[in-house]
């Protein structure tokens, strides 16, 4: 049986398996376009519309919109991708890691700090 | 005959190629890291190894999940680094050994690992970040590389057995190969960290220092663990740690521990550094 079948789900986690790989085909691939300047240059331009090249649902689109990392999470993005789009617009992982667990970056920081003690 | 020298472990996290980028090596958030590694630059530049097998994990840059491989190796002459997205400065590019990777991986599919053999490949933060940890200031033009990408960014993953089995079957190759070379093993990420979903920020201290030392003279009893435990006890990007195990399956001789650091944290992750000796 593979470690997948394993019906409890991880608190706080979302694995990236095949049902969020297919879900979160097209986010994630307008995402990997990101790598490219002239790309970006494109979504910034224009976000719905590049979105719109790459067939992400209306859901997925409002997420993009409002930079809603966990919903883009549940709607099927990998967070490597991901990376890209939040990179791009100047975000790091402490920003975003703030952004999902409710916390102030600088609460983020410390809860990060605590855990090596 | 080729010899594996040693093995290595260090972080990759994109932040590292940021600070070495802004000097801010000895700035108190970085200092304790980067103090790690000047017994390792002091071991390379004694030993003189011709040749680094990167165990690394490609983050959407060569590969998208159009196709992904679960093990890719690099067969180029030439590997070059490319924009990530995200704002980390490229490096130049790094020499390959063909010969010797499709050595390796004439032995690896005979021994019955399907791998994906790769002329043109392009390395990101995953390789590029070690690299100018070891040698600073781009220095390693002398240095031969062979790029081993496995995937731990959709799921399934490889299990560590796999990866551990794979790194034995390499070590083996290596070994067989009538060139006089040494070479050392990089087992690159990790350690615990944990970077989307709402239990972000996870880490794992004792975990990794249990990793650590089992994997110098135990490592066996470290490949019970499903990439679902790992997933578990060391955060979503947990998983990782299967690089540091394909490096250990490598060094085939007799292992002792020279050096290793451990710091916490480096961007969202527990930072382990560990130089092995393989004789």
């Amino acid at each position: 049986m593979s470690y997948l079948d394993n019906p409890t789900p991880i608190p706080g986690t979302i694995l990236f398996d095949g049902k969020a790989a297919r879900k979160g085909y097209g986010l994630n691939k307008m995402c990997y376009t990101l790598n490219e300047q002239a790309a970006r240059d494109e979504f910034k331009q224009g976000e719905m519309a590049y979105c719109d090249k790459f067939g992400l649902t209306e859901e997925q689109k409002q997420a993009i919109a409002d930079r809603d990392v966990l919903g883009l999470l549940e709607l099927g993005g990998s967070i490597y991708y991901l990376a890209k789009f939040v990179g791009m617009l100047g975000l790091n992982m402490q920003d975003i890691g703030a952004m999902q667990t409710g916390m102030s970056v600088d609460e983020f920081k410390q809860k990060l700090v605590k855990a090596g003690e | 005959m080729a010899r594996i020298i040693g093995g290595i472990t260090s972080s990759h996290i994109p932040a590292i190629g940021n600070a070495i980028e802004r000097n801010q090596q000895q700035e108190p958030y970085w200092k304790d890291f980067f103090d790690g590694y000047p017994p390792i630059h002091a071991w390379l530049e004694q030993q003189q190894p011709d040749v680094a097998v990167i165990f690394y994990n490609d983050h959407g840059l060569e590969f998208f999940i159009d196709k992904k491989p679960t093990f890719a190796i690099g067969a180029a002459t030439q590997y070059n680094n490319a924009d990530e997205g995200w704002g980390i400065k490229t490096i130049p590019p790094v020499n390959g050994h063909e010969d010797l990777s499709w050595h390796i991986c004439n032995q690896l599919v005979d021994d019955e690992f399907d791998i994906t053999i790769c002329q043109e490949m392009r390395i990101d933060h995953g390789v590029t970040v070690p690299l100018q940890l070891m040698w600073p200031g781009y220095s390693y033009g002398h240095m031969k590389v062979i790029p081993v990408a496995i995937n731990c960014e959709q799921h399934p993953m490889p299990s560590p057995k796999r990866c551990f089995n794979l790194g034995r079957s390499m070590g083996k190759a290596i070994e067989s190969y009538e060139e006089d070379l040494k070479v050392v093993i990089l087992g690159t990420g990790g350690m615990s960290h944990q970077l989307d979903g709402e239990r972000a920020g996870f880490i794992n201290k004792e975990f990794d220092l249990m990793c650590m030392d089992k994997i110098v003279d135990r490592p066996e009893e470290l490949l019970h663990y499903s990439i679902r435990d790992l997933v578990e006890i060391a955060g979503a990007q947990g998983p990782e740690f299967i690089m540091w195990l394909g490096m250990r399956g490598a060094l085939i001789g007799k292992v002792k521990e020279l050096h290793r650091n451990y710091h916490i944290p480096i961007s969202n992750t527990g930072a382990g550094t560990m130089l092995l000796e393989n004789k």
